[in-house]
């Protein structure tokens, strides 16, 4: 994939040493802005994407010509106000729009990396993401904010650079990945590989890309994203635009025809081996492990206040895990606040008009704003 | 507010650390942030009172205290403030003794069942009391756990913990308890409110 017109991109320097061991240097980083630095430049917020976003956090992606990932939260006068904050959002390393990604060309081969990109992990995404703030010239964000991975990101984040932000939001995630996730994140990833099209990862040296694995992996996935009830009360057992059972492996019920759908405009978007080696990030993530079982340990000294939100429906990061998160933080006295907001969307809800999570995140980030304006 | 608020922020030193348990709309959290420059933490059981809690730029975190104290460590905070929901637990003197453990003291309050009030509808109706303040029936008060002021100054003597301070609100004046009193501040009290620490 070509690194595309309308995509700004840093090319990061300095060198960074990756979890795996393997040292990346002068690699580009993706990112988008949204709203104006102010002069102190204490307003700004970095905001991390999830498994499948990048860094077109609102308005129009002059890629997919869709909305935004995070429309419903991000803009003028919304939950992250573009009118007050400076919002910046990169693409993750091992992405693929723009940031340095298995679909980028190895300049010893000169072909695609494929499989032989390093394999990172969500503390070598935020590694190479802190580069933005010198970047921009910031000594402290506002607010780093996240779902799912995004989230993921925020703990390491702040973890790794503890007065790098005054406020941190980490939202529908895990300190550590579980079975559960490990084992659909696999399923994904068994469906791309068997794909006859995959070719060991050095697709996109054919002109045949592994379309239906990667859509097999995403249809997947986005039932872990959805709650039974909310599947039941939009679908039910409706049929697609047909009055009976046709007794055959067609697209009978609403629910297929909608999942084959998500699967198909997601392989238009998405390259097979970023799947890869995002899902594989996410696998890897063990906060906990990382401070030898004591989560707690990864915050000492934290200065940031915490604001953590769940999801009811929530099943594939349950409220357990994310209050896990608070009991860790407030075992060493750190300011958290916590909510488990009521929805029936499953842990999609964050990305969803979920009027209850908007308002808590706009109240939190607004009035921690207007108190740290009050302290400095 | 409630009348027994600026007798609470009394008590409270400025600059301290505070964990308002059942915190409610943070009402309280509010006064005492504003009056003693307190640091407040707070723990809600509703949601939508948690919702009220962040729109005014409250730390709080939505959880159970019979279930969620456990998470503090031993003296987390100066104090920790329990205001008319000790009767409301299964487990009064689990949470007491949790309190006590993550708070050096904690101030509890109790609506007072030994009011005139209260002894006289039971009396002459014969009928669980339904008062201003103790507005629901028998079968769907929240309130399981009823107690006097005595028998808070009792629980003390049973569970080994130290009153430092006792005052009686009557008709929004506030007194202190002493042995000498007690009878009458447990006839006429509408509310026990007690500083407490371990022995």
């Amino acid at each position: 994939m070509n690194i595309r017109e309308n995509i700004k991109t840093l090319i990061i320097e300095k060198p960074l040493k990756l979890d795996c061991g393997r040292t990346i240097s002068k690699f580009p980083l993706a990112y988008e802005t949204y709203g104006k630095l102010n002069e102190n430049k204490d307003n700004a917020i970095l905001v991390f994407h999830a498994l499948t976003g990048d860094q077109f956090v609102t308005g129009v992606n002059p890629v997919t010509k869709k909305d935004g990932w995070w429309s419903y939260a991000v803009g003028p006068k919304k939950s992250i106000d573009t009118d007050k904050y400076f919002v910046i959002c990169a693409n993750v390393i091992g992405g693929c729009m723009g940031s340095f990604g298995p679909s980028h060309e190895n300049p010893e081969t000169k072909k695609i990396y494929g499989t032989d990109f390093p394999v990172i992990t969500i503390n070598d995404m935020v590694n190479a993401q802190v580069n933005l703030l010198d970047f921009f010239n910031i000594k402290k964000l506002f607010s780093v904010v996240g779902g799912s991975m995004g989230g993921m990101q925020v703990l390491q984040f702040v973890s790794n650079f503890p007065d790098k932000s005054k406020t941190a939001v980490p939202i529908a995630c895990t300190s550590s990945h579980s079975a559960q996730n490990i084992a659909f994140n696999e399923l994904g990833r068994q469906a791309i590989t068997a794909d006859h099209n995959w070719m060991d990862g050095k697709y996109n040296s054919k002109s045949t890309l592994p379309d239906k694995g990667l859509a097999v992996a995403r249809m997947a996935a986005h039932i872990t994203y959805l709650s039974k009830k909310g599947l039941q009360e939009k679908f039910g057992r409706n049929l697609q635009e047909r009055d009976d059972l046709k007794f055959g492996f067609d697209a009978d019920f609403q629910i297929e025809s909608y999942l084959r759908y998500q699967g198909s405009v997601f392989v238009d978007r998405f390259d097979a081996n970023s799947y890869l080696y995002i899902t594989r990030a996410m696998d890897y993530f063990d906060l906990v492990k990382q401070f030898d079982g004591n989560l707690s340990n990864a915050f000492k000294k934290t200065k940031t206040k915490f604001f953590i939100m769940s999801f009811t429906s929530d099943w594939l990061y349950p409220t357990q895990e994310n209050k896990d998160i608070v009991i860790a933080l407030n075992a060493i006295g750190a300011n958290v606040g916590f909510v488990e907001i009521d929805s029936d969307k499953g842990h999609d809800s964050f990305l969803l008009e979920v009027p209850d999570f908007l308002n808590a995140l706009k109240n939190f980030l607004d009035k921690s704003y207007i108190e740290s304006n009050n302290e400095s | 507010m409630k009348a027994e608020y600026n007798f609470i922020a009394n008590i409270i030193e400025k600059n301290s650390t505070v964990l308002d348990v059942g915190c409610d709309d943070g009402t309280l959290m509010e006064f005492l942030r504003k009056n003693k420059n307190v640091n407040i933490r707070g723990i809600e059981i509703s949601k939508e009172k948690v919702q009220i809690c962040i729109s005014k730029g409250l730390t709080v975190i939505e959880g159970n205290a019979e279930l969620d104290l456990k998470q503090f460590p031993k003296n987390s905070f100066d104090y920790v403030v329990l205001g008319q929901t000790l009767q409301a637990f299964i487990n009064p003197e689990i949470v007491i003794k949790e309190l006590l453990r993550v708070g050096k003291k904690a101030i509890v309050t109790i609506p007072n069942f030994g009011n005139w009030k209260v002894r006289l509808d039971l009396l002459f109706k014969g009928t669980m009391p339904i008062t201003s303040s103790l507005p629901h029936e028998w079968y769907n008060t929240p309130n399981i756990h009823m107690c006097t002021i005595k028998d808070f100054v009792r629980f003390s003597e049973t569970m080994n913990f130290k009153i430092v301070k006792s005052l009686a609100l009557i008709n929004k004046n506030i007194s202190n308890i002493s042995k000498s009193n007690i009878f009458l501040k447990n006839l006429f009290g509408e509310l026990g409110i007690f500083l407490i620490e371990n022995k």
